[in-house]
């Protein structure tokens, strides 16, 4: 190591002394590092992002959609990997996997 | 035990406390989907409150005339009007639903005896006209009471139709159906104050529109980028200047706020103002970017300040200075200890929704575990509240509530790790001129007013 100026090397040694007070968010960070260590390094990058332009529930076509509506079930369909970020064609949908339709309409129990 | 004050006539508020008033909305341990409340808003003079749920509802509250036999209790919000917004619908190229959901409401300033807003949910925004009917003709010559068409050969004398009150009947229409305009998801409305034209905000677009036209808008922003790989942030809240109507900001996902001027350039993607501050690059985390998302933006009423909320702090601006804000608040900063859960169940997400009290010396912000924040500008006291059935005894004042953080735990207060994350408010709304303010705790909508009277 080179002979360095008496501020630097105070410098340093502050800054040596702050890294070990870390920030809460910096603990929970290696929390979430230590669970999912596969997890991306920018968080807000294109795969986030993109996952939230395409919100809602996918369908592998309108008929699809109807008969989750009319809650009708389904048989001898081929079970698939039920993977639910993966969007749906490269699949067919089981009973499962599709969401409970709604009743049909009836007025808002604020107004009762 | 001094509460947070504000509004028309009101200075200091030492002695202000917040009561109870009325809950609206069923008891159930179980609660439906489409029952979850999604917007609220009360319209320029607060006689009426309006809410959306993600059953595509809106139920209209309207304040009742104050009644001099009970004095002690200022107007209360009865029931006005409700009607089917929204339906859900299926978009067929994408193989995707759209959901019903009322994102948000937006009034129009009244211009004659209807009441006229704007609702919207993922994709279509509609003009709805609230009208009341009192008055029924009765008499007429060629049909009879029942509706029933009378024998034109019987008839034997001329009468003239009479008017005659009846019971009071609000009725809601469409007036105009803005469709079509939007590949992403509508997270915010905005009427100008020109009160002609109105913007809406996707994730990527915002567009300015004519109350009178739908089959044309025009866009204003495009944040689109060429390759969708090179997607950094997206556009996360919009509105108008409250008195420029050449003016207005959106908000994104990584905490920034652009101010843009219409008369500048047709497409605003040049921003007249940026409004970010510096961050600490030492501080920075896999959290920084998601929890500085901004999830509200509210111009203040005097139009020099705006609101930004963030996950866990609220910001005011001053809008001639972009560097940095002029005031920050923070709403529930023990939660930074507890990202990596909150980012497991996914609450780092929720969309938080910040508003101004009519004088604007103060804000209020929900928070979980029902509870609330309102914070005083001007003596910079704080207070949080509980939306809640056991505090809901007609004109019950409303008890401070803490959230202990750590060491030891004092009577009455609560720990981070009880609180119940389900039970969020997302959206609050506060009466333009008055102390009323309206909670929504996921079904149930809570109107809280001052003690004073």
């Amino acid at each position: 190591m080179s002979a360095e100026s008496p501020e630097s090397a105070s410098a340093e040694e502050q800054k040596e002394m702050e890294d070990k007070v870390i920030s809460p968010e910096k603990v929970e960070e290696a929390k979430l590092k230590a669970r999912y260590p596969h997890l991306g390094q920018k968080p807000g990058g294109s795969d986030f992002l993109r996952k939230r332009l395409q919100k809602g529930q996918k369908y592998f076509d309108s008929g699809d959609y109807n008969m989750a509506k009319a809650k009708m079930k389904n048989k001898q369909l081929p079970t698939a990997a039920p993977d639910k970020t993966e969007v749906t064609g490269d699949h067919i949908p089981t009973p499962q996997d599709l969401p409970q339709r709604k009743p049909s309409l009836v007025a808002s129990k604020l107004a009762g | 035990m001094a509460g947070v004050a504000g509004g028309g006539g009101g200075g200091g508020g030492n002695d202000f406390q917040w009561c109870f008033s009325q809950v609206k909305g069923a008891i159930d341990e179980d609660v439906a989907e489409a029952d979850i409340i999604s917007t609220v808003e009360f319209n320029y003079s607060g006689d009426l409150l309006a809410t959306g749920d993600k059953g595509g509802r809106v139920v209209i509250f309207q304040r009742e005339q104050e009644n001099k036999s009970r004095p002690h209790s200022r107007g209360e919000y009865n029931v006005y009007s409700t009607f089917q917004s929204h339906e859900p619908e299926f978009d067929y190229l994408k193989s995707l639903e759209i959901e019903e959901k009322i994102n948000k409401i937006r009034w129009l300033p009244q211009q004659n005896a209807a009441h006229f807003l704007l609702s919207t949910n993922d994709k279509t925004i509609k003009l709805w006209k609230i009208s009341e009917r009192d008055k029924r003709a009765e008499g007429y010559n060629l049909k009879d009471e029942d509706g029933r068409l009378r024998d034109p050969f019987r008839i034997t004398s001329l009468r003239v139709p009479i008017l005659k009150p009846m019971d009071l009947m609000v009725e809601a229409s469409p007036r105009r159906i803005f469709a079509n305009a939007h590949t992403y998801h509508i997270n915010s409305i905005s009427v100008n104050s020109d009160h002609e034209t109105y913007l809406s905000a996707d994730d990527l677009r915002i567009n300015l529109w004519h109350l009178e036209i739908t089959d044309r808008s025009f866009n204003i922003v495009d944040i689109k980028p060429a390759n969708m790989e090179e997607l950094t942030e997206v556009i996360t809240a919009a509105e108008f200047h409250p008195h420029h109507c050449n003016v207005f900001v959106y908000s994104s996902s990584k905490g920034t706020i652009r101010l843009c001027d219409m008369r500048s350039s047709a497409l605003c993607d040049r921003h007249s103002k940026f409004f970010e501050e510096p961050e600490d690059p030492s501080s920075r985390s896999f959290f920084s970017e998601i929890i500085s998302s901004i999830s509200d933006v509210k111009f203040s009423h005097s139009g020099r300040y705006m609101m930004t909320r963030d996950y866990l702090s609220v910001k005011v601006w001053d809008l001639n200075m972009e560097n940095r804000p002029v005031e920050t608040y923070q709403v529930h900063e023990y939660l930074r200890s507890k990202l990596c859960s909150l980012y497991e169940n996914d609450c780092i997400f929720d969309k938080f929704e910040c508003c101004w009290n009519g004088s604007d010396s103060a804000i209020m912000t929900g928070s979980y575990n029902n509870f609330f924040r309102m914070f005083d500008r001007n003596t910079r006291r704080d207070i949080t509240l509980e939306a809640s059935r056991e505090s809901s005894k007609p004109r019950a004042i409303l008890k401070p509530r803490k959230v202990c953080t750590g060491g030891k735990r004092k009577k009455d207060e609560i720990s981070v790790d009880s609180l119940d994350f389900n039970k969020k408010i997302l959206h609050t709304a506060w009466h333009p001129t008055e102390n009323i303010i309206a909670v929504a705790a996921t079904n149930n909508l809570y109107i809280f007013q001052d003690k004073i009277n």
